[in-house]
């Protein structure tokens, strides 16, 4: 919970991991480099303060997590998105089974989340309703870039893809997480397009999908998604710590956002330990869209910022929010439309 | 010898089919040099994991590039510190094509998703102009009866003219300028909502670039160009 000018905000942090990327368990190469992308990223973005040394940020401790996200990030609750990268790390990178120790001890902090890979086919169906069997999971974190020997990605689409959201629906994991990366099969398409999304999402209208990063580096196509599509929602993770370096780009990305998806269905995300959720928190509730843009973006209520920073996740995963820092309207969510006539063509 | 500016003006016209601005502009270029006709040039992204399908248009056009100057007889083209430079470096070096240098993995060559690139630049150099003109005192229902011969002479117009020859559409000085990415006309009613999306295009862009410059500053420690500005 966080309270400022008299205001409380229930704070569900939409994305966080628990990895390790230490080099005993880095696989190869590609696991180094990896996770040198990542540190490049939170580098980059994070305020000087916030920066760790490579090998803290390399595996960090259970420790350092429960004091980041609920002793100082004001996180009330924190869904984990595994992210397995099993060509890459031997023990995986960031595994359900890894999550499960801390949901384990702390059952209210976390909503621990799963994921499958359609390319095991039947196996993986079968594993993957083993899992959830075993954790009883709301929701699955997708990576369609992750490299699997020769494979290097997959899509919604793909057959065993859509026998896996089949089983998403029965068994009830309706919350469907979707992080696209730089390959796919085949590698002359695109691998950040998430049209795929798309056609997924029409198919299962009963399934929510949750576009990570907002569709970056693709928010277009996120966008032109999330207009025609009631069920696809947005993750503002890797989008968040713009406010810090370049925060009249952050305003235009947050005025996209509510012009095209409306302020009920964009979910808050620290994507711990790339980022940490306090700074992220404090200037959001702070952040302002600057006047001179207002005429165009409008202005950032506190009950918007409510919604973005909890309220909507909670809704997604039926967490009670306390009383008093609930939204008791539905929003402006805008008008569901048809296509808009404007392709970028074939 | 080759002036060295001779060599820089060729990998200028050489861009990033992602963000749409040259090579050289995004200090993708880290070593340059030539030897009796030979010329090597290093290439860095902003990232180990940088998508591979527009690495390899880089590197290739790069080569394409270098090689139309005059009295260069050899180029080679490196790419430093990617996950495929290995695959990339001798598929260019050899002169295959996309699919034969990721063999299994691509099952096409990559003018489609040259094209799709295209396309969103035009739209993003459009709305660009088209914000020019509406800033200049232009009324936003006199963009559907803009033409080309109307455009004022100005670096936005000059983008746009470039990228719409690019796509081969219609240069003809009567022909409207508010267009699909394919050329079609759009109808008054509809340019509200083209230029809206349009934008959405450019606000995408404009995020992958500034990102891209500061993870390759922060890759290779030079100075950020997009740091932070509060």
């Amino acid at each position: 919970m966080y309270e400022k000018d008299g205001e409380k905000y229930f704070i569900v942090d939409g994305h966080i991991h628990w990895w390790d990327a230490s080099p005993e368990n880095q696989k190869n190469k590609y696991g180094d480099g990896f996770i040198r992308c990542f540190y490049d990223y939170h580098k980059n973005l994070s305020p000087k303060e916030y920066v760790w040394p490579l090998e803290k940020y390399q595996k960090y401790s259970q420790e350092d997590l429960m004091h980041d996200l609920f002793e100082v990030g004001y996180v009330d609750v924190g869904i984990f998105q595994p992210t397995y990268l099993s060509d890459f790390y031997v023990e995986g990178f960031n595994t359900t089974e890894r999550d499960a120790v801390l949901k384990e001890k702390h059952p209210d902090k976390f909503i621990l989340n799963t994921s499958f890979d359609p390319r095991y086919e039947q196996q993986g169906l079968e594993e993957f309703e083993e899992k959830v069997r075993r954790w009883n999971p709301k929701g699955v974190k997708l990576y369609t870039a992750e490299w699997k020997g020769d494979s290097k990605g997959w899509k919604l689409t793909d057959e065993w893809a859509l026998k896996h959201l089949q089983k998403c629906l029965d068994l009830g994991v309706t919350n469907i997480h979707i992080h696209k990366g730089p390959t796919i099969w085949p590698l002359n398409k695109d691998a950040f397009d998430v049209s795929d999304v798309d056609d997924a999402a029409t198919t299962f209208t009963d399934l929510k999908f949750i576009v990570e990063h907002v569709g970056l580096p693709r928010l277009e196509d996120f966008c032109w998604i999330a207009v025609q599509e009631p069920n696809v929602f947005g993750g503002l993770a890797v989008a968040m710590p713009f406010i810090h370096t370049r925060p009249r780009y952050f305003a235009n990305l947050i005025g996209e956002l509510l012009y095209w998806a409306g302020e009920d269905r964009i979910l808050f995300s620290s994507d711990y330990a790339l980022w940490q959720p306090k700074w992220l928190v404090e200037m959001f509730v702070d952040f302002q869209i600057p006047e001179d843009m207002q005429s165009e973006l409008g202005e950032l209520t506190p009950n918007i910022k409510r919604k973005i920073l909890g309220v909507n996740a909670a809704r997604l995963y039926d967490i009670p929010i306390p009383e008093g820092m609930d939204v008791a309207d539905e929003g402006t969510t805008p008008e569901i439309t048809d296509k808009p006539p404007v392709p970028v063509g074939t | 010898m080759i002036e060295r500016a001779a060599l820089v003006a060729a990998l200028s016209k050489v861009r990033d089919p992602e963000l749409d601005e040259p090579l050289t502009d995004l200090g993708f270029v880290s070593a340059l040099g030539e030897d009796e006709g030979r010329v090597t040039a290093r290439l860095r992204l902003p990232t180990y994991f940088c998508a591979p399908n527009f690495a390899y248009l880089m590197v290739a056009d790069a080569k394409t590039a270098l090689l139309s100057i005059p009295g260069v007889t050899e180029v080679n083209v490196v790419l430093e510190d990617h996950f495929a430079s290995d695959e990339i470096n001798s598929g260019v070096g050899a002169n295959e094509s996309f699919r034969a240098t990721f063999e299994g993995l691509a099952n096409d060559e990559l003018g489609d998703l040259r094209a799709l690139f295209n396309r969103k630049a035009f739209l993003v150099r459009q709305e660009k102009l088209c914000r020019e003109v509406l800033d200049a005192g232009g009324h936003p229902e006199d963009l559907p009866s803009l033409r080309l011969a109307d455009l004022p002479s100005s670096r936005a117009a000059e983008r746009y003219l470039e990228r719409r020859a690019e796509l081969g559409l219609d240069m003809s000085p009567g022909a409207p300028v508010v267009v699909t990415a394919n050329g079609t006309r759009i109808a008054g009613t509809r340019i509200d909502e083209h230029l809206r999306f349009a934008r959405t295009i450019r606000i995408s862009v404009e995020g992958n670039a500034g990102l891209c410059r500061g993870l390759l500053a922060t890759r290779y420690g030079t100075p950020d160009p997009e740091g932070v500005t509060t």
